[in-house]
């Protein structure tokens, strides 16, 4: 706990150098942040906003490197998740059936496509021991040209095809009103909403704690993340938990990539300053090693990173450094990262020994 | 094997004045976290002798010779080599002041032959020419070898070369080196028992020169054999340093154990040995670097002890792996009580009551992060008492911990505490008391008593008599042959791959069994 915490102070403070050397002055820029990100009037909703994909995706990073399964694959399932949801989305969404259901269906299709994803590094893992995170890594890449072309360079199902922009300039097609997800209104800071997303999210999280520490799932997850030959020793299926907590990880980066569709998009974003700006998927490994793969404190650490995010958004302008959020954030992770050191060894001083005149005298 | 023009350095006055020390630590102290490895320790030893570091596991006697080497910093006392005050910031500066070590477990490049290897990292000689003088290097080393009738091949590779050869490359290693003092951890543990006897005799040949010889150990005849005087290290301290013609063995384990402690006697087991638990039928298993057993055929009844001895290295682990199911035979058959198992299942193997205590008590028979009790719910969380459907019983789970902490006596803070904290012996109590607790048909136990103390040995022989009076058939594998005389009822030898003997444990010899080892090969006859 100390750790984490000291890695974020740290991380304050180089970045408090660096507004310093760029003639700023650091705690009047914290304190814009802190207001921008929670205190502001509808600062809270924008918060939320930021959050809710790094929850998913700070989840998904959790759930698997939990297990030292590092799928570095978030982004790209989400995009795959986003894809698939929006695909129930416009289908359910237009049929004429109930809100409920084409939502429902939404949910479940982000996550389907997510743990496919994810499941192509899981099986080139569990049985070829090829690492997964190269391949996990890769298929980002062809996610995000699938993405491009669904909607840049094919009239697929998911590109907008009639009105007038469509010839300007290639969309997706916009989600039919009953397949938007709705939002919850809380009566803070003058309401804010609260996106379904959000909720399924802190349901994912206690889900996922649950899972891990209470179940012989999560004691098998436990036992083959620390050590791998004690339990092949102990008689634990190896390949069929890889196969699992992978897919597990890539619903939830999928879910994430439903609800950008569901909760704030309302189509199939994809826009190389979008949703793919965002690089919700490595951000949210950021937010899981802070949280240290505790799901419950992801939630929290997810929080407060959209808070940053959210502050970064707002106060961008000629008077505040634009790359500063970007260079906490980094700071955090380097941090959070060597403070691992921290917590594994211990650092001692040693003086080096008498000079050679005493023990000459000594003699 | 000396010839006249040897350098002799330091050796004894003539007159039979004392011999100059070679090396002189006084005041050593040592901490580590929750520990003092050696806690003022003195140690002299002079040139021409060779003197034992006689202490069980854990009493430090492989810190010291780590601060010796140049591994460690002491924290408080001081070194002196030959007189003079030294101060070793790493191993390089002990090379350079004339202390060469051979580890327990080597440092040698397994890919490079024996001649690169004894060459590696030295600064001087043919060493220090850019261009790798093969040749000169191998003609040297063959000098060297030949000298002290340590036979090897200087072209060999380091993996075609049994472990007794590599021992001879370490020592070669530090003799290139021009090593006066040659201090050796634990050198007989990977020997045949002729072996150990070839070993000796070079020992005393390079003591016979003037150099100066540690041999740590925690054997006692061994010590007697072949050590000028020694010292005796316990829980860290110095507690004496005697000559061994005085001393007896009986002696020497009172000082090493602070109590009057049995010798490893054999206990007679008046246990009906009843019907065949375990069956080989002609198994041969891969290992990493090609067959590690071939066609091997066994049987344990139960009550019964068989042993299996060998050096290590000889396809023991992989015959153990595949009792347990965690390799699968690439022929053959294992069959517990008449049922042959799935081959590469450990599932199966643990439901047909097969218990396993691995050598490698941290890395496989244990999650070292994960705490006490998780590790003794490690094979049995898929029962009902433990799980009620997918859902653990955290407070089965906790309870059964506590309950076998106490019964097996194991000294930890508490069932949370993380495995890795605890000392070798309470893990292997922990692996045990898991094992045991499952109620087997077979133990198998590899290496159950490596690196433990005293103590935690007699606990762990006591529980291996308890197994096999009530019922089990104990399959124990050891490179201890002392173990394996006071436990075992048949001892069965391991030489490459292939059970190349079965004995009476009753009517054994050593020597029999000695040559066994090596595959009928007599390296005294080299």
């Amino acid at each position: 706990m100390v750790v984490p915490a000291g890695s974020l102070v740290f991380a304050f403070f180089a970045s408090g150098l660096v507004l310093l050397a760029t003639g700023h002055d650091p705690l009047g820029s914290y304190r814009q942040i802190f207001d921008a990100a929670f205190v502001n009037t509808g600062a809270l909703g924008q918060t939320i906003v930021s959050a809710t994909p790094l929850a998913f995706t700070g989840l998904a990073a959790a759930a698997a490197f939990r297990m030292r399964l590092f799928n570095i694959g978030g982004e790209g399932q989400l995009y795959i998740g986003a894809i698939t949801g929006a695909a129930a989305g416009l289908y359910f969404g237009g049929s004429g059936s109930s809100s409920a259901f084409a939502i429902a269906a939404m949910v479940v299709a982000g996550c389907a496509g997510g743990a496919a994803w994810a499941l192509i590094p899981g099986v080139l893992r569990a049985f070829f021991k090829t690492n997964e995170i190269i391949t996990s890594l890769m298929l980002n890449y062809v996610a995000g040209y699938l993405l491009t072309y669904l909607v840049f360079n094919t009239e697929s199902y998911w590109r907008q095809t009639t009105g007038f922009n469509a010839t300007v300039f290639p969309t997706g097609k916009p989600l039919p009103a009953s397949a938007v997800w709705p939002e919850a209104t809380v009566h803070v800071q003058g309401g804010i909403g609260l996106p379904l997303g959000a909720g399924i999210a802190v349901l994912a999280a206690l889900v996922l704690w649950v899972l891990y520490r209470r179940t012989r799932f999560g004691f098998e997850v436990q036992v083959l993340g620390d050590s791998p030959r004690a339990a092949r020793y102990a008689g634990m299926r190896t390949r069929r938990k890889i196969l699992a907590v992978m897919a597990i990880s890539g619903a939830l980066a999928g879910l994430g990539g439903a609800s950008q569709v569901g909760d704030f998009r309302h189509t199939l974003d994809a826009d190389p300053n979008g949703m793919r700006k965002q690089y919700y998927g490595y951000a949210g490994i950021v937010v899981a090693a802070l949280g240290r793969y505790n799901p419950l404190a992801v939630l929290l650490v997810a929080f407060l990173i959209g808070g940053l995010q959210n502050a970064g958004n707002t106060l961008q302008g000629a008077d505040f450094p634009s790359g500063l959020v970007g260079v906490i954030q980094g700071l955090i992770l380097f941090s959070a990262l060597g403070g691992e050191l921290l917590v594994r060894y211990r650092l001692r001083l040693v003086r080096r020994a008498e000079t050679p005149a005493a023990a000459v005298e000594a003699a | 094997m000396a010839d006249a023009g040897t350098q002799v350095i330091g050796r004894r006055g003539a007159d039979g004045a004392p011999p100059s020390s070679a090396v002189e630590m006084r005041g050593i102290t040592k901490r580590f976290p929750g520990v003092v490895a050696n806690d003022r320790v003195d140690f002299e030893a002079a040139a021409g002798e060779v003197h034992a570091l006689l202490g069980e596991n854990g009493a430090g006697k492989s810190t010291l010779s780590n601060i010796l080497t140049g591994l460690y910093r002491p924290d408080e006392g001081e070194i002196l080599v030959y007189g003079e005050r030294v101060q070793f910031a790493s191993p390089r500066d002990a090379l350079d002041a004339g202390i060469g070590m051979v580890h327990q477990h080597f440092r040698l490049v397994e890919p490079f032959t024996v001649a690169e290897n004894v060459v590696l990292g030295d600064h001087r000689g043919e060493g220090r020419s850019f261009r790798l003088r093969r040749r000169a290097i191998e003609r040297h080393v063959a000098e060297i070898s030949t000298r002290y009738g340590l036979h090897v091949d200087p072209r060999a590779r380091i993996w075609q070369l049994s472990v007794g050869e590599q021992q001879r490359v370490e020592i070669l290693k530090a003799l290139y080196r021009e090593a006066r003092i040659l201090i050796l951890d634990e050198p007989t543990a990977v020997l045949t028992p002729q072996e150990a006897e070839v070993l000796f005799a070079t020992l005393r040949e390079m003591a016979n020169e003037g150099r100066t010889v540690v041999f740590i150990s925690h054997k006692l005849h061994e010590v007697k054999a072949v050590a000028d005087r020694v010292t005796v290290l316990r829980g860290g301290r110095s507690i004496a340093t005697v000559s061994t013609a005085e001393a007896t063995q009986r002696s020497l384990a009172a000082l090493m154990v602070g109590r009057e402690v049995a010798t490893t006697e054999r206990v007679e087991q008046a246990t009906e040995k009843g019907d065949v638990v375990l069956e080989l039928e002609l198994c041969s298993v891969a290992g990493e670097r090609g067959p590690a057993v071939r066609e091997a055929s066994l049987t344990v009844r139960s009550g019964e002890i068989v042993a299996i001895a060998g050096v290590a290295g000889n396809g023991q682990r992989e015959l153990a792996e595949a009792i347990a199911g965690i390799r699968a035979p690439v022929e053959g058959l294992v069959r517990v009580r008449g049922r042959a198992l799935r081959p590469g299942d450990p599932r199966a193997a643990i439901a047909a009551g097969v218990a396993y205590v691995p050598e490698d008590r941290l890395g496989t028979g244990l999650a070292p992060s994960l705490s006490i009790a998780s590790n003794l719910a490690l094979k049995a969380y898929r029962e009902p008492h433990v799980s009620r459907g997918p859902l653990l019983r955290l407070r089965a789970i906790r309870e059964r911990a506590v309950e076998l902490i106490a019964r097996y006596r194991i000294a930890a803070p508490g069932p949370h505490a993380q495995a890795r904290q605890l000392s070798g012996g309470n893990l292997q109590k922990v692996v045990l008391a898991r094992e045991f607790s499952a109620r087997p048909q077979l133990l198998v136990a590899a290496a159950p008593t490596r690196g433990l103390d005293v103590g935690a040995i007699e606990s762990v022989h006591a529980y291996v008599r308890e197994a096999a009076a009530e019922g089990m058939g104990v399959l124990l594998i050891s490179e201890d042959l002392d173990e394996i005389l006071a436990l075992a009822d048949r001892i069965a030898v391991m030489y490459e791959g292939r059970i190349v003997g079965e004995f009476d444990a009753r009517a054994a010899d050593v020597e029999e069994i000695g040559l066994a080892m090596a595959g009928g090969h007599d390296p005294r006859q080299d």
